[in-house]
């Protein structure tokens, strides 16, 4: 049987997250060793394990893989979840670096000092709020299919959760205000036109986007207490990482 | 016949240039549209035509693409530079993050605080020296190969030449100690396709300067 594939990384989301829900999601059991020390980073930087020196490392399948995007990238494409051909995977990779550099963005907050990482999170909310949601939520509508590429499951929709839940963390109204919504109730004539092209306007908003992909099993099981989902960056995980990164 | 990909960012290197070197490296024909004025970026994203707001935005087989990694992927999948199986895509993959690594600090420096700018150039050399330049002479030591992966040119091939032409623009004494990879950027560099980019005339833009800074701060307003 093949080995577990595993993953090594501080405790807490960082860069490893993204690679943790996709593992989650596809199935696929992993095991990590956590970075607690100095000397822990200076072992696997002699072991020559680092490529360029940092982590996250994953070690699967014969390779040592560095890179957060280079090992996102593997794992979509070994559990069949980077669409069917080359036009359907552009699309899951536009969307799935959206959503990353959003995260991205969340993550690296955390390393600020007090009023610019208020001052950023805030940036993040208004983001997402204006810019990458309402993005998202077109794509849903203009196809109306449950899932955002190929009328399939793909690491976009895994993304695009993650991403959801992680804003949701920083401002639980994020996913209230769609434009959607909005042309219901302002513009009554778009809304006829919306209305006859779907009737069902649960099945093309974010908020049930949400709700439909946190309920496939693998998702929800990770969703669930006692999961390897990390909890968000808290002081003592921006110490340990300060600490052994020398930052 | 189709037509050809159209280019949408400002009239330099940016994050539109690493796609340029692809689509020329393999022989790909594009067209420009450069934008000049913040009513241009303004119109541009009215249009609906940028995802997130932002470019580099390429327009190809019917579609507008964005989020340049998205991009390049695309590219090097649809003309075979992308390595043979999932394994070498991985290694491709895990090599051209590194290569962007760096690349975004230089890409940076222009736009960072003037305080700042000393600090970050120490700070890129040594990254080059000691972590980034090592790495890949190390690989092309390792199997002693013509290029990085699978014995073929891939885009991690262009990608780091790419690179190394900006770190000797830099500074050309930081590839003095890397002899395999002065041999992969002469190697690469005499490739005709990237040959006639690199000509006069061709499609690679100039280092960025003072002016086409200011200019851009006030087109996308940063």
């Amino acid at each position: 049987m093949a080995a577990k594939p595993k993953l090594c990384y501080f405790r807490g989301r960082g860069r490893m997250e993204s690679i943790r829900w996709l593992l989650a999601a596809a199935g696929v059991e992993f095991e990590e060793e956590f970075i607690e020390t100095r000397e822990q980073y200076e072992k696997l930087q002699k072991d020559g394990r680092l490529l360029f020196g940092q982590v996250p490392l994953v070690e699967m399948d014969g390779m040592v893989l560095t890179q957060t995007k280079a090992i996102l990238s593997y794992l979509a494409a070994k559990y069949d979840l980077y669409g069917k051909d080359l036009k359907e995977r552009v699309r899951v990779d536009m969307y799935a670096d959206g959503t990353l550099d959003l995260m991205m963005m969340i993550a690296l907050a955390a390393f600020k000092t007090p009023g610019e990482k208020e001052e950023n999170l805030a940036l993040v909310v208004k983001k997402a709020k204006t810019c990458y949601f309402p993005a998202f939520e077109k794509i849903l509508k203009d196809h109306g299919e449950d899932f955002l590429v190929g009328n399939k499951f793909s690491w976009a929709d895994v993304q695009l959760l993650e991403a959801i839940l992680m804003v949701e963390e920083l401002d639980a109204s994020v996913l209230s205000d769609f434009p959607l919504l909005k042309v219901v109730c302002e513009q009554p004539h778009k809304a006829q036109e919306a209305m006859n092209r779907d009737k069902d306007f649960s099945k093309i908003c974010l908020q049930a986007f949400k709700t439909r992909i946190s309920s496939i099993p693998t998702i929800k099981k990770f969703l669930q207490p006692g999961s390897q989902r990390k909890l968000p960056p808290d002081s003592h995980y921006v110490k340990t990482v300060r600490k052994v990164l020398q930052l | 016949m189709a037509a050809k990909p159209m280019l949408h960012y400002f009239n330099g290197r940016g994050r539109m240039e690493p796609i340029r070197w692809l689509l020329a490296a393999a022989g790909v024909e594009f067209e420009e549209t450069f934008i000049d004025t913040p009513e241009d970026f303004e119109k541009l994203k009215n249009d609906g035509s940028l995802m997130f707001q932002q470019v580099p935005m390429v327009e190809i087989d019917g579609m507008k693409l964005v989020q340049s990694r998205a991009i390049l992927n695309y590219i090097a999948a649809k003309h075979n530079l992308y390595g043979k199986d999932t394994k070498e895509r991985a290694l491709i993959d895990m090599y051209i993050e590194g290569v962007a690594d760096l690349n975004e600090m230089i890409l940076l420096l222009p736009v960072s605080p003037p305080a700042e700018k000393d600090a970050k150039i120490t700070l890129i050399k040594d990254r080059t020296t000691n972590r980034y330049l090592p790495a890949f002479e190390k690989v092309l030591k390792s199997h002693g190969e013509d290029y990085l992966v699978g014995n073929r040119l891939s885009r991690a091939d262009i990608h780091l030449v790419e690179l190394l032409y900006l770190v000797e623009e830099l500074d050309p004494s930081l590839l003095t100690n890397f002899p395999l990879l002065k041999a992969l950027k002469a190697r690469i560099s005499n490739l005709p396709t990237v040959k006639k980019f690199l000509q006069p005339g061709g499609a690679r833009k100039p280092p960025v300067d003072e002016k086409s800074v200011e200019k851009s701060r006030k087109i996308f307003k940063f």
